[in-house]
């Protein structure tokens, strides 16, 4: 296979953007007539060229579905979807790809969760403990469970300074089935302390569920030191391509649990009177599977891997550091950082209110200077209540981001008082 | 490619700047109706007071949102007060008609419309026209639509 990842890392481990950004093809391209800066990979990443590569290799080659093919491509198609399993565990330090269940997204992942092992171990009264800074998806599906299961639903609140509250922890989690938190806010780009957390859930008899998905792409992950029961991600996060997500779970709440879609794959045998699972993943995998995009997310863990997680993460603080003290010096009081001050405690996710300008507006002045932020709610409706907030404007950095990114988001941001007036 | 000009008129920024009719007003005799736009937050509130032969006599717009959302509702605001309910209603029409034309009828604009006047309904639109050029931004079409349909809202509990 003719995919060679970019060896983008400097002697002293340190991530070469420049070398980065010429990997992603989409990078380049121009919009309203100025190169685009791309400051929303907290929403998706953009893809390496070995990404695009491996899925036009593999439709070109060895497209055929997956398990049962005896032929040459089906059997080739099916050990580098297996192959794409075993990179996802070793990536996230699983100790076996029985652990691995592929997904559409993040979203699937929570929902197999909440649905599989909720209902077969909640029933009406028991407790779930969720905390202020969750996404809709780790919040909607414990809401269509607890009407239905008539749970009491418990919030962790946060502090002034976007950290979580743990002050009532034992409180909260005494009784509690399940504690289901995020390990980085989408919003304030808090990190939470998910050992800390699964401990604690673990000492109460809750299990802990934890969503991953603005965790994985951009720290060391090891699923065995964070000490949590299930764990979830999308692959469109870390340049993989859309429509793969992953759960990783405990071998043993995984046998446990009965299946969340049925149909083909997920089966061993089926009778007109029942039916018996298949083994682990395939149990939790119902129909054909994204074979593309799970090789795909194959190939852009062979590229995060190259560049090191390590370096990763070091890169990402040095530039929301960075960031944080240019927009602070240059805007003073005209710009509000929300969430953590010390760039250690938080990921590469920078939400802001600037001079009085709604986030619309804002965010459409910046497109017309090329730079993509997203402005909104970010699907995390309760927190902004939370905070007070209607919307925030919100620029998220990865491993392609540098000072010039920066710096042209400081600029445009100049433009749009000045276009506005206020 | 829409420039940011087709966007944000000069009347668009002086209304967003500074907003007419903001206020309350006292519940009763003036009805009172929210509205929200789910997809970015934006939320209005409009105090209403219809007269009973059915005459607009006073409207007050509060709540938050972004330009186009506040600077829609300040000109509705000002564009109903003093009308017949039936006005209001024809005004609402030919607004939401405004707002839905498609995209390929704004190419060669030659000008805002004949007279002001829209799809031949003969309702003059005035300073409303100013924010035709939404339909080319269409993510912020909700924004601008958020107000009448609140309005409408409004007229409908009235009744």
């Amino acid at each position: 296979m003719a995919v060679t990842p970019t060896p983008a890392t400097g002697a002293c481990g340190r991530i070469d953007v420049a070398a980065v950004k010429r990997d992603f093809p989409l990078l380049h391209v121009h919009v309203h007539g100025r190169p685009i800066t791309y400051l929303d990979s907290a929403a998706t990443s953009q893809k390496p060229q070995a990404v695009l590569d491996r899925l036009d290799w593999y439709y070109r080659n060895i497209n055929a579905n997956v398990h049962r093919g005896v032929y040459s491509i089906a059997e080739e198609a099916t050990n580098q979807l297996e192959t794409a399993r075993d990179r996802v565990r070793s990536f996230i330090g699983a100790k076996s790809t029985a652990e691995v269940v592929f997904t559409k997204n993040a979203t699937e992942s929570l929902n197999l969760v909440i649905q599989g092992w909720g209902r077969a171990n909640l029933s009406p009264g028991d407790a779930v403990v969720l905390t202020h800074l969750e996404h809709h998806a780790n919040i909607v599906p414990w809401q269509i469970l607890a009407t239905e299961r008539e749970l009491e639903l418990r919030w962790v609140p946060l502090t002034a300074d976007g950290h979580l509250d743990t002050t009532h922890l034992d409180q909260l989690l005494d009784g509690a089935k399940a504690f289901s938190f995020t390990a980085m806010s989408n919003v304030l780009g808090t990190v939470t302390p998910v050992r800390e957390l699964a401990d604690a859930a673990r000492a109460a008899g809750a299990i802990s569920i934890v969503d991953a998905c603005q965790y994985v792409p951009h720290l060391p992950t090891d699923v065995q030191a964070m000490g949590a029961d299930f764990i979830a991600f999308s692959g469109h996060k870390m340049c993989g391509p859309t429509g793969i997500g992953v759960l990783w779970g405990r071998e043993e709440l995984l046998d446990a649990m009965p299946p969340f879609l049925g149909g083909g794959e997920m089966i061993r045998d089926v009778r007109l009177d029942g039916f018996t699972p298949n083994d682990l993943p395939w149990k939790f995998e119902a129909g054909t599977p994204p074979i593309a995009e799970a090789i795909g997310l194959g190939a852009a863990i062979e590229y995060l891997e190259t560049l090191g997680m390590v370096a990763v993460r070091q890169h990402e603080i040095d530039l929301v550091g960075h960031a944080m003290q240019v927009l602070t010096e240059r805007f003073g009081e005209r710009i509000q950082i929300h969430g953590p001050v010390n760039p250690q405690d938080r990921g590469g996710v920078l939400s802001f209110a600037f001079d009085n300008l709604h986030p619309h507006d804002i965010s459409q002045v910046l497109d017309q200077h090329g730079v993509c932020v997203r402005a909104g709610h970010h699907c995390a409706k309760p927190l902004m209540r939370v905070l007070g907030l209607q919307a925030t404007a919100r620029a998220s950095f990865y491993i392609y981001n540098d000072e010039a990114d920066v710096e042209a988001l400081a600029a445009a941001l100049e433009s749009a008082a000045d276009f506005f007036m206020l | 490619m829409p420039g940011l000009e087709d966007l944000y008129r000069e009347i668009i920024l002086d209304h967003y700047r500074n907003p007419r009719n903001r206020g309350e007003l006292p519940v009763p005799p003036a009805h009172k109706v929210e509205g929200f736009n789910p997809l970015c937050g934006d939320e209005i509130v409009i105090y209403l007071e219809v007269s009973d032969d059915n005459v607009v006599n006073d409207i007050k717009i509060a709540g938050q949102g972004c330009s186009i959302s506040q600077s829609s509702a300040s000109m509705m605001s000002s564009a109903v007060k003093g009308k017949t309910v039936d006005e209001v209603r024809e005004l609402i029409r030919a607004f939401k008609s405004m707002m839905s034309i498609h995209e390929s009828s704004l190419e060669g604009e030659g000008g805002e419309g004949e007279d002001g006047a829209v799809n031949g309904s003969g309702v003059k639109l005035g300073d409303l026209e100013a924010l035709r050029g939404v339909v080319k931004f269409p993510v912020r079409i909700k924004c601008a639509t958020l107000a009448w349909n609140t309005l409408t809202q409004a007229l409908d509990e009235i009744g």
